[in-house]
């Protein structure tokens, strides 16, 4: 029942925001271009890195693609969900509109998380899926039950850390207003997931696997496309991504209590 | 008696704007933080050894990137999404009746932000040379002198092409699309990344040409002490700003011919 009205809730949210972001049809023709060259772009400048090198970190050029691959989907979804629902996140606080919100009879997180989103990510994500299933190809992966099942449980596990902390950021604007430049610190941090982790020297992996975890969200998906990664690491995956979730939901809640909507 | 009410209108313009930047200094210290993604760059190439195949070695590429970061503090550009904002809520209206081009006031704002981030650019730096301080080094007046200035027309370049594409609002609404699309071939070409040295021969041959490898590249080599062309690269520099200045007027007289203020 419940869970009926918030899918027929969700429907509604895609009608309208599909319905007014289609009113500018060259704007997503321009986002698709922009979204092929960031790929091409990428794969120029890890072509640059292979030029004399047959290895990085243990990666092969054909591996390291599977890394993009799996960055570009992610940050497809990043695009036309996170994005475009987040960054909102501080207009409401600013505006004091989070009232509207929380008058509803409906959970609050799952209203600023999902109302939006931006149809030009999609290409995006079809992209990465694109260069993915290329890549299956020239690493000779074969697809059988058990990879696909955990290839989408660590994809899963990928996009829910990435949520958590695109939502744990937005909702210290409660306390600080404007946040909206910790996202794009938070950009600019995870655009090393475009590269493997090995690559990087043994101080910033142990950060960038403790502090923000985004040694998870792309390195160890790919490695179960080759078939390289531990039983261990998937769990561990999977513990960090329930955490990360359970925490940010927790944190919304009690940032909730110090809201204090906006001049009153 | 003109030269002196020019000079108050800059000396007023740049006063407000940075008492206004002030105001949002831990925004402007965040933003500064989002600019370090050449220190990861520089981790891949280090770590790995890529430097060695381009004849670069470990001391004069960390410079390098180190410089890069500088450059891109200092000639970072937002004019389009300021533009835009101000152009759909009707703010230019009242600008343009003002004696003054509104973009004056937008490189007022861009100079006093970069005044405020000044600061906090010295103070990753410092943290940077705790980290590796074989990479200390002092370049000589004449050098630092000539690479402020470079730094500075990158800016200028950098801000004409922005401006360019702010004056599109008057078209299409949603003129920060575009700037989108160009901001990839910036990332990727610049030198932000990847010194252009390292770029394979079918790029190199033509990419001298565009203005990319003026904008972060050629003041990162001067200003590091890597080898560079210093009066081609000055030169180049000045000259996509007389192509590009005079492109400018023109669409600018044109598009305010065809403003008409939203609401009215």
């Amino acid at each position: 029942m419940n869970l009926r009205k918030y899918l027929k809730v969700y429907k509604k949210f895609l009608h309208t925001s599909l319905a007014s972001e289609l009113e500018y049809k060259t704007n997503i023709l321009v986002d698709l271009i922009t979204a092929i060259l960031s790929l091409i772009g990428s794969i120029f400048l890890l072509s640059i890195f292979f030029q004399n090198n047959g290895y990085i970190g243990g990666w092969k050029f054909e591996q390291a693609l599977i890394i993009q691959g799996i960055y570009t989907i992610l940050n497809g979804i990043s695009n036309t969900w996170f994005n475009p629902n987040l960054t909102e996140i501080v207009k409401h606080i600013r505006e004091g509109t989070l009232d509207f919100v929380l008058l509803k009879p409906i959970d609050s997180q799952f209203f600023i998380s999902l109302k939006k989103i931006n149809p030009s990510g999609f290409l995006e994500i079809m992209l990465g899926f694109f260069l993915l299933s290329y890549c299956i190809r020239i690493n000779q992966i074969n697809l059988n039950l058990s990879f696909l099942t955990l290839s989408l449980i660590t994809i899963s596990c990928s996009i829910s850390i990435l949520y958590s902390l695109w939502f744990f950021i937005s909702t210290t604007t409660i306390w600080f207003v404007k946040t909206w430049n910790a996202i794009e610190v938070l950009r600019s941090f995870l655009y090393i997931g475009r590269f493997p982790l090995n690559s990087f020297s043994f101080s910033l992996r142990i950060f960038f696997s403790i502090f923000i975890p985004i040694a998870f969200i792309t390195t160890i998906p790919s490695e179960v496309f080759l078939g390289l990664s531990q039983l261990w690491k998937i769990l561990l995956e999977i513990i960090v991504a329930a955490v990360f979730l359970i925490t940010s939901r927790k944190f919304w809640l009690f940032a909730l209590r110090f809201y204090s909507s906006a001049s009153s | 008696m003109i030269s002196k009410l020019i000079n108050r209108k800059i000396y007023t313009l740049l006063k407000v704007q940075y008492s206004n930047m002030l105001e949002y200094r831990v925004e402007i210290a965040l933003w500064a933080i989002s600019g370090i993604i050449p220190f990861f760059m520089l981790n891949i190439w280090t770590n790995n050894n890529l430097n060695e195949s381009i004849n670069i070695s470990d001391i004069m590429l960390s410079r390098y990137f180190l410089c890069a970061f500088f450059v891109r503090q200092f000639s970072v550009v937002w004019v389009v999404f300021s533009f835009e904002e101000d152009s759909l809520m009707g703010k230019v209206s009242p600008y343009l009746i003002q004696p003054l081009n509104p973009f004056f006031r937008y490189l007022a704002q861009h100079l006093a932000e970069q005044l405020t981030r000044f600061p906090f650019a010295l103070i990753i730096a410092f943290f940077f040379f705790i980290f590796n301080p074989e990479s200390i080094w002092i370049p000589n007046l004449g050098i630092l002198f000539l690479s402020i200035i470079s730094t500075f027309l990158s800016f200028l370049i950098q801000f004409l092409i922005q401006s360019i594409v702010a004056c599109l609002c008057f078209w299409t609404e949603k003129a920060s699309s575009i700037e989108r699309l160009l901001f990839i071939p910036t990332l990727f070409l610049s030198g932000l990344l990847a010194p252009v040295v390292s770029f394979p021969p079918y790029v190199k041959s033509w990419i001298y040409l565009t203005p990319f490898p003026y904008l972060i590249d050629f003041p990162a080599n001067l200003l590091s002490g890597n080898e560079t062309n210093i009066s081609g690269g000055l030169s180049m520099q000045i000259l996509w700003i007389f192509l590009l200045f005079p492109l400018f007027k023109k669409i600018w007289s044109r598009g305010t011919k065809k403003y008409t203020a939203m609401g009215s």
